[in-house]
């Protein structure tokens, strides 16, 4: 069975300040670029699962270990995908 | 009475607290390296400043899933005295043990400054010897000191008076200009419940002796000896 892919986005929930964001939008302008309202910087993991797992499972799996190790709950949201 | 530093991987003022436990409070101390899980025979363990697992994912994340760290958890519900510094606050806040997280600062720049903090609670294992509103001088160094948690945390940390340390200037003011990284309310410090587990950004430990600056962090050191003598 193929292999499949997870991919997990990491994003500071709306209510957390991003200055890592807020310097990247101002480069940004300074370069020219406009129309931008706001830039907000994230992590995207890519994580190979077993294809034995099966679709249901490999997003649970993901899910977890997004809620307890790829993100802090505490500041962070986490959206899975699953491509198989 | 005994001490332990827990080392790990990344982390740099280990020394620094093995150097302050053993010179200025005079007591015996170990370095317990992360892999280890016997606690028993300590009284107190100091979780340093650093850059443990090379703040890869976020700072502290992966420190908190190394083996020492359920024995860490064990020994603060047995209301032993637990100290973070630095990246020893970031990891117990990624460990559940402190409320709230330590986010990037406010102008990105990593900090490296000496700073005042104002003494907020004296009724902390780590700070019964001070004057509640006696400033201290220590030494910052992080680009991950900006104290941000919800507005129920924040309230309970308030009422409970478990704000230990806030940024203030030299009179004791609390003031924007004085906080060097964005942290909600001031926040340089605070602690559990239980009030035995105390996280702060600023380092005591390197605030010890007049020749590098200050030694207002020996007030720390004091307290905290004076409750494991009382309780001894």
């Amino acid at each position: 069975m193929p292999n499949m892919k997870a991919k997990v986005y990491v994003t500071l929930k709306p209510s957390v300040l991003d200055p890592q964001g807020k310097a990247i939008k101002h480069s940004v302008e300074l370069l020219g670029y406009g129309g931008i309202s706001d830039i907000r910087q994230g992590k995207y993991f890519e994580i190979a699962v077993d294809g034995s797992l099966g679709e249901d499972q490999a997003r649970a799996e993901a899910e977890r270990m997004a809620r307890e190790v790829l993100s802090n709950p505490i500041i962070e949201d986490f959206r899975v995908e699953i491509e198989t | 009475m005994k001490f332990g530093v827990i080392v790990f991987p990344g982390s740099n003022c280990d020394h620094d607290a093995y150097h302050v436990i053993s010179k200025h409070v005079g007591q015996p101390v170990d370095f317990i390296w992360h892999r280890e899980t016997d606690l028993s025979s300590y009284d107190a363990v100091i979780i340093p400043g650093g850059f443990s697992y090379g703040d890869y994912l976020r700072a502290g994340a992966l420190a908190r899933f190394s083996p020492v760290m359920n024995s860490v958890k064990e020994f603060a519900a047995r209301d032993k005295l637990v100290l973070g510094i630095c990246n020893g606050f970031q990891i117990l806040c990624e460990a559940g043990l402190l409320p709230g997280a330590l986010i990037r600062n406010q102008e990105l720049h990593f900090v490296c400054d000496h700073v005042n903090v104002r003494a907020e609670s004296a009724n902390t294992p780590f700070t019964h010897d001070l004057k509640p509103g006696s400033v201290l001088r220590m030494p910052i160094a992080h680009a991950e000191g900006n104290f941000v948690c919800d507005e129920v945390t924040l309230r309970e940390l308030q009422r409970d008076e478990r704000i230990v340390f806030r940024y203030c200037d030299r009179e004791g003011q609390i003031t924007e200009a004085a906080n060097p990284n964005g942290s909600r309310d001031n926040i340089a410090g605070i602690c559990s419940r239980g009030r035995n587990v105390m996280g702060l950004m600023p380092h005591p430990e390197r605030a010890c002796e007049d020749l590098l600056g200050s030694s207002d962090g020996r007030e720390i050191f004091r307290s905290l000896a004076g409750t494991l003598a009382a309780a001894a």
